[in-house]
């Protein structure tokens, strides 16, 4: 199946990624202004659903690394993630039939439309998390042994780099020192692979997803019915909590924004206390020391007014506040995902939770 | 002796009160918010002129809270032809300047835009080397065709250098008559909305000309020669009219300020919830050590993302003059029109005041709150106040930081109205001249001056980068019309900023000091 995006898809595609983005995946600003941008320049944004992928092409996931808070501060001029992929294929003499989104997350949903239609290239409806992590490695194509390496990295200077790694973890470390040489953010392309292994290792339709979700929810408020309930129905979400948060605590640690916070319950959780601790993405919900969810299963703090997902830096006391649960894919639930995205691997000496 | 004059344009009434050096209150006045704002502030100070007969030879200083810079924006009036820089490049052009401004404010300002190479990493080395090329034959080309020049740099709040430079050029090629903004004297991270900001900054400066030579005149008319002329900014602070003429962009939300400040200065409370009930809304801000709460995410203006320092305010439609229709409370407003159409007034129309003073059994000069009961029964009428209640209990509830009990202070001309109890509040105070508590608030505010740096301190010790943001903090607040041996820290803040490497902090020092008359 084949979809062209227009203008208010990027709109509700912003929403529903902040949605899946579980508290992190940046701020969806400013690629949602580059890909409006180019849509009303007249460029067209082709999405393709992953049956459309044949064994013998050839697909290549570009995205944005580095700190979010850079991004709003050094713009993107546009050519980066582009160079990247001209790079890719012509240095390294592969020929491109796709590009693919590597998560859902505010920056790196925008990044392959935009390549995509600034390259006149197919994108691809897969993605390798179906949410947001921090670390390249934390993809499903790593569980699938596809080799993030080479990973080509551009920035608006015009400086390259290619990291040809002995293994995915040591891509990500080589990859986020030179990404802090870089000033900060890098535009990268890796995990090229054919149609066959893509098939295979990659969580499809994400962006439809992410599209209809945020779709539903401003048609709900449209229709005078309840934005939340529709938010439920549409993510196949389970609500979890709703109350008042009555405490945060924040620290910077090792680079990442960890913390944890406190919500008082309310409607018909009053009386009960839960918790939530997150590093850049929300981890773990506990109600008193019970866990109640925990990653790799997406935790999501919606704002009980607006309805709008609360990324985790923009929590702060006095929120109300609804919690809702959605089942990661299936692939995170085996036992190389869990090694590689579980509650341990984030330091918690606790058992994944299938919600 | 040593008078004051504080003048608070609000949305509905333009307020003025003198007070003594003890900060006592020996007039006030109050006129309508008149359209072009000025007629109504010329109308207060002449009033006020008036009652002070011959006392008035010793008046030191007027200072102004308005809102006129905001109204110029959304009416795109009397702003200046500007041409915008941003040194960005080989970065930023994926997104250019007035991305998402209203088309209406965007035809007007946007037609002279230029990106130019340039600009610094967050470690301050350059992403590029300037393009002072560029940057000259851009200006030799809008010559005699601009007012003014908003000049934005890619992390010039870490390292100037690029806008100094620009600035520099420009004022070589356009002359002394050409207004200048560079970024990194307004705002600090988010090039785009500290663009915005610069951007407005830039196209208000004519307004805030205007205002100042109008007020100039009528104070010539009434007032000796020697008088100063303050304007109330964002921060709680006021600023000479120089310095206001130079960064008009830290005055539009004066009057919001002056509010907060006023109800610290009538109860001497450091910290506490200040709600200011006036005509058409309740505006809920915080007192933190004496001065309005700053908000930490990005403020509209007129339909614009911005991220100067700005109060940080909740205001919903909940004042004195708010239309009552069955169990419907609001957003409408009679306004200036209450005490025609208010039904304690001998109006017809039913608002919260009157629901207020049926209540409290209470009535004004020109009130008889029997007029509402005879229409309405009270139990009706407690309905309604249950849900006014309930508004204000949730906006108090949401500006508190933590769940431990704070006061509350109401001010403004409907803060009669409040309830006599309030969950998490420690205490309820309104203050004697709650009704002028902006105006005493403009009157009584200091100079002073906040200034925000960032730093790595892996390269910078952070001994040195206090002192050099506290340096910078006095420089500044002497420019505003502080007298500089009155100048004292009243606070420091550092907050390290995440996903940066380099222990990067963002220190901000806030100084006050007596002004220089």
């Amino acid at each position: 199946m084949v979809r062209k995006l227009v203008s208010t898809d990027i709109d509700d595609l912003a929403y529903g990624c902040a949605v899946l983005g579980t508290g992190g995946g940046g701020d969806p600003h400013i690629g949602k202004l580059m890909v409006k941008q180019v849509i009303s320049d007249g460029k067209e944004i082709n999405l393709y659903s992953v049956d459309e992928v044949d064994d013998k092409d050839w697909i290549l996931p570009v995205a944005m690394m580095g700190a979010p808070v850079i991004m709003i501060e050094k713009l993107p001029s546009g050519t980066e993630s582009v160079n990247a992929m001209n790079f890719f294929e012509h240095e390294m003499k592969k020929k491109i039939s796709f590009i693919s989104p590597i998560e859902a997350g505010g920056v790196n949903s925008t990044i392959p439309l935009f390549v995509g239609a600034m390259t006149n290239k197919r994108v691809v409806d897969g993605d390798g998390e179906g949410r947001a992590f921090p670390e390249l490695q934390m993809v499903t194509y790593h569980l699938y042994d596809i080799n993030a390496s080479p990973i080509v990295m551009y920035d608006e200077k015009g400086n390259v780099n290619v990291v040809q790694a002995v293994n995915n973890i040591w891509g990500e470390k080589i990859a986020r020192s030179v990404t802090i040489r870089f000033g900060g953010s890098a535009y990268i392309s890796l995990y090229y692979c054919d149609g066959e292994s893509y098939r295979k290792a990659t969580i499809p339709g994400t962006i439809a997803k992410s599209i209809d979700i945020g779709q539903r929810v401003r048609e709900a408020k449209k229709e005078g019915k309840d934005q939340f309930d529709a938010l439920l129905d549409v993510a196949e979400a389970k609500h979890l909590f709703t109350g008042k948060i009555v405490d945060l605590e924040r620290k910077v640690e090792k680079g990442f924004a960890r913390g944890r916070i406190t919500i008082d319950g309310t409607d018909e959780f009053s009386g009960r206390t839960a918790s939530i601790d997150f590093q850049n993405e929300n981890l773990i919900l506990r109600e008193e020391e019970k866990v109640i969810a925990s990653v790799p299963d997406l935790i999501t703090v919606i704002d009980s007014e607006s309805s709008t997902p609360i990324t985790t830096e923009h929590l702060r006391y006095g929120l109300r506040v609804k919690v809702i649960g959605i089942k990661c894919d299936s692939k995170w639930r085996t036992k190389k995902g869990l090694e590689t995205v579980g509650p341990r691997y984030f330091g918690y000496d606790i058992n994944y939770k299938p919600l | 002796m040593n008078l004051k004059i504080g003048v608070d344009v609000g949305s509905t009434y333009t307020d003025g009160v003198v007070i003594d050096d003890s900060g006592r209150i020996l007039h006030n006045a109050k006129e309508m918010t008149t359209f072009d704002i000025t007629t109504g502030i010329v109308g207060v100070l002449g009033s006020l002129a008036t009652k002070l007969g011959s006392d008035k030879d010793s008046l030191s200083a007027v200072m102004i809270g308005t809102t006129h810079g905001i109204n110029a924006l959304s009416q795109v009036k009397s702003l200046n032809r500007i041409a915008v820089v941003r040194i960005s490049l080989p970065s930023g052009s994926g997104i250019p300047p007035f991305a998402e401004w209203p088309p209406s404010l965007r035809e007007y300002l946007s037609s002279h835009v230029i990106m130019v190479h340039g600009g610094h990493e967050y470690t301050g080395d350059e992403i590029s080397e300037l393009d002072e090329n560029a940057l000259k034959s851009f200006f030799r080309s809008i010559k005699g065709k601009v007012d003014a020049v908003s000049i934005t740099s890619v992390f010039s709040f870490v390292n100037p250098d690029h806008e100094l430079r620009a600035g520099a050029i420009a004022r070589d090629i356009l002359g002394d008559d050409i207004f200048i903004t560079l970024s990194h004297n307004i705002s600090s991270l988010g090039l785009l909305e500290r663009e915005n900001s610069t951007i407005i900054n830039s196209a208000i400066e004519k307004v805030m000309r205007n205002v100042i030579s109008a007020t100039r005149k009528t104070l010539g008319k009434l007032f000796p020669e020697r008088v100063k002329l303050f304007f109330s900014q964002n921060d709680g602070t006021v600023a000479e009219e120089n310095f206001a003429t130079k960064f008009p962009v830290f005055t539009v939300a004066g009057p919001i300020s002056n509010s907060v400040r006023g109800a610290f200065v009538l109860t001497g409370i450091e910290d506490a919830v200040v709600l200011d009930i006036g005509g058409t809304t309740t505006n809920c801000g915080v007192l933190t050590k004496g001065y309005p709460r700053e908000s930490s995410n990005p403020v509209e203006i007129s339909g614009v993302k911005t991220n100067f320092r700005m109060p940080d305010i909740i205001a919903i439609p909940l004042g004195g003059g708010t239309t009552i229709n069955g169990f419907n409370v609001g957003p409408l407003s009679v306004g200036y029109e209450l005490p025609q159409k208010g039904l304690s007034f001998g109006g017809d129309i039913l608002t919260t005041t009157d629901v207020s003073l049926a209540l409290k059994e209470h009535n004004f000069e020109n009130t008889d709150y029997r007029k509402v009961l005879s229409r309405n029964n009270g139990e009706y009428l407690d309905k309604v106040y249950e849900i006014m209640s309930g508004k204000w209990f949730e906006v108090f509830d949401r500006m508190k930081s933590s769940n431990t009990d704070v006061p509350l202070i109401a001010v403004g001309g409907g803060s009669f109205m409040i309830p006599p109890g309030f969950p998490g509040a420690s205490g309820i105070i309104v203050p004697d001249g709650a009704e002028y508590a902006n105006a005493i608030g403009a009157a009584t505010s200091q100079v002073g001056s906040v200034i925000e740096k960032a730093f790595s301190y892996d390269t910078v010790q952070r001994n040195r980068a206090i002192e050099e943001t506290i340096s910078a903090a006095k420089d500044n607040a002497e420019l505003a019309g502080a007298d500089r041996s009155t100048l004292e820290v009243k606070d420091i803040e550092e907050v390290s900023m995440p996903y940066l490497p380099g222990n990067s902090v963002k220190v901000s020092v806030r100084v006050i000091g007596k002004m220089r008359l």
